[in-house]
């Protein structure tokens, strides 16, 4: 880590002169793609709802008044605590922080069982975790439906081998969510750590064994320290697109229960939406991600100094 | 709600460009892609010596969207779906019709004389429609399937096998129905009932979905499901042992229309073409092509035989027949909110 932080401060004292040109391409890209599209729902986010879609320039919170606050059927009842919008929200993290516990469970022990093949046989262990996902998650996904559907072959399976005798009720369930979610994203938390266990100096692990350290204390103070890094990577590329996801819920929940993504997809579709209230979902839906991104990185900046010994 | 196949041929418009500038006479027509056979436009040609001339759209709003951008004037006809009529009526973009322009008016059926979005039909004329209900799978319930208890309150053998259409027009419409209550309703008891019923219904369904209604019937993922008429003959006729429900509670439809065009530039002509898709020979061409029902006396004989003997284009008598209606926005706000309340 040091040593690379020393390295590109040698490249900018090179080029100190061009930088400003040579980071032109990384600022166009962030401000076209992100700051710009993030201000417009910001900005949409607070203006007024005009019937069948789109929008009227007049600034109003009532977006967020509505996430937040109840007033009845017919609006005009004592104000109360909206929990619609917060139990959604709720759902959505438990099922994507539930997906982030199940792929780090699965994935650190693969991960780690690749990182410690032969150098030349790694390749095609990370090879065969890659090659289901250059198939599209659509389709994935659909699969996933069949496989699991009253009288797919799963079920057929376990009635074959009399471990039920009626068929399991598994789609449109939440439990069938929770496997499309961790199923889609499971190789966003095995790569990252394989690459952290690859980088790791095994020695270490012999020395702390030299100096009596039983196996579970090695795993979890000096393997799990040095590449924490790769493990808080995978959380994060696990945790973010399960938490707006829509497809799983869509296709393996029947949309029975709304999540985050597909509450946002609906103020968007067709003439019946409230483009306002979906921007307002959004940013509230990205500050809380920010948020969660910055504990981490400051858990992670605290943890350096300890961590780089 | 049609899904076409999104294609148009340059060839054919070159050719009916060719065929304008021989002409003398033409009409021209704003129209849904596919959804007029070329059959059609040679037999009008050859019968008035009019020439078509045929633009196409996607959907109800681009039509809309194109027509306010400045295209009145281009065209004489269009054919805007049930709601759209309304809309475009309401901006004063149709021209009326007098009595006695349309010498084969009488030939529109009864029931879509007093259509709500044209009392009377003085601006529009029926083109095709279709119904939006509920199949029943006859393996699961071999009982009676007319009636809407089925999805909103069913037995205890479809509980949990019910797909609803992911639409909140067409779920809330056949609620009310269901209800019997106004589709638009404004009374809070009529509304707060509505709500408790929805929610105490969701516990019977599986899912909402709009897209797959066909498969999940056919494979018999659910056992009842909401669909298209259309879309369900496709599903029994891929082997589903199921049957279309025009419930004792009634059924809703749509309907696509054609309607004069204000400032239409061959206004002449274009009653003459509205006169001839009046005509059950000529209609019956259309249905026949796009396997909807055509809204004109004397179709049905001259049907093909598969769409003709069709139970799902063939409504029970005396059973009332809805559009989803378009509410205003104070009632679509709570209607909305109800949809989220079943939704959370």
């Amino acid at each position: 880590m040091e040593h690379s932080k020393g390295a590109a401060g040698a490249v900018t004292d090179t080029y100190a002169k061009e930088r400003v040109w040579l980071l032109m391409p990384t600022w166009l890209m962030l401000s076209i793609l992100v700051v710009i599209p993030v201000l417009i729902m910001l900005v949409y986010s607070f203006l007024t709802k005009e019937f069948r879609g789109g929008v009227i320039w007049e600034f109003t919170f009532a977006a967020y008044d509505q996430f937040f606050f109840d007033r009845g059927l017919f609006g005009d009842e004592p104000v109360k605590i909206e929990w619609t919008y917060i139990s959604i929200y709720w759902r959505s993290i438990w099922q994507a922080g539930l997906a982030t516990v199940l792929s780090l469970l699965l994935g650190f022990p693969t991960a780690y069982y690749i990182a410690t093949r032969p150098q030349n046989s790694r390749a095609v262990w990370v090879f065969l975790i890659t090659i289901p996902y250059w198939v599209n998650l659509l389709i994935r996904t659909v699969s996933m439906k069949f496989l699991l559907r009253e009288n797919g072959p799963l079920n057929d399976f376990l009635l074959m081998i009399e471990v039920i005798d009626e068929p399991l009720r598994l789609i449109n369930t939440a439990l069938a969510v929770q496997l499309g979610l961790f199923y889609s994203y499971l190789p966003f938390m095995v790569l990252p750590i394989y690459a952290s266990i690859e980088r790791y100096n095994f020695t270490l692990s012999e020395a702390a064994s030299d100096l009596y350290a039983t196996k579970f204390a090695t795993l979890t103070r000096v393997i799990l320290p040095s590449i924490k890094p790769g493990v808080i990577a995978g959380c994060i590329l696990v945790f973010v697109p399960s938490l707006g996801a829509f497809l799983a819920p869509d296709l393996l929940g029947g949309a029975k229960n709304f999540m985050i993504g597909s509450l946002i997809e609906e103020q968007f579709k067709g003439s019946a939406g409230n483009w306002p209230f979906g921007a307002a979902a959004s940013m509230i839906l990205l500050s809380m991600v920010l948020i969660l991104l910055m504990v981490f990185s400051r858990q992670q900046k605290k943890a350096q100094p300890q961590g780089g010994q | 709600m049609r899904k076409f196949l999104k294609t148009l041929s340059a060839a054919a418009v070159l050719s009916l460009t060719a065929q304008t500038a021989l002409a003398q006479e033409e009409v021209v027509v704003y129209h849904w892609f596919e959804y007029l056979p070329q059959s059609v436009i040679d037999k009008f040609t050859e019968e008035t010596g009019i020439a078509v001339v045929m633009d196409t759209y996607d959907s109800n709003e681009s039509m809309l969207a194109n027509l306010k951008a400045g295209a009145m004037g281009t065209y004489d006809v269009a054919v805007p779906g049930d709601y759209m009529v309304e809309i475009m009526a309401g901006s004063g973009m149709v021209g009326s019709i007098a009595e006695g322009e349309l010498a084969n008016k009488g030939n529109i059926q009864d029931m879509w004389m007093d259509v709500p979005f044209d009392q009377g039909r003085t601006y529009s004329i029926p083109y095709q429609w279709g119904s939006t209900s509920f199949s029943v799978n006859k393996d699961v319930h071999p009982g009676n399937v007319h009636n809407t208890n089925l999805i909103f309150n069913p037995p205890a053998s479809l509980s949990g096998k019910i797909n609803m259409l992911d639409s909140q027009g067409e779920v809330m419409a056949l609620a009310a129905l269901h209800m019997d209550i106004p589709q638009c309703s404004t009374d809070r008891d009529q509304l707060k009932a509505l709500n408790a019923m929805l929610l105490d219904a969701k516990q019977h369904w599986a899912s909402f979905n709009s897209d797959t209604t066909k498969d999940l019937l056919v494979s018999g993922d659910a056992a009842v499901s909401m669909i298209w008429n259309g879309y369900s003959a496709k599903a029994r006729s891929e082997g589903a042992n199921i049957e279309y429900a025009y419930p004792d509670q009634g059924y809703l439809v749509w309907m696509d229309n054609v309607v004069l065009l204000k400032d239409a530039p061959n206004r002449a002509n274009a009653l003459k073409f509205m006169d001839f898709l009046l005509v059950p020979e000529n209609i019956a061409l259309v249905t026949n092509y796009a396997q909807y029902s055509a809204g004109v006396d004397g179709v049905t004989p001259l049907l093909d035989e598969a769409l003709r003997t069709s139970p799902e284009s063939n409504p029970r008598a005396g059973i009332k027949a809805e559009f989803v209606q378009v509410c205003d926005q104070a009632t679509q706000s709570v209607y909305d909110q109800i949809w989220t309340n079943l939704r959370k």
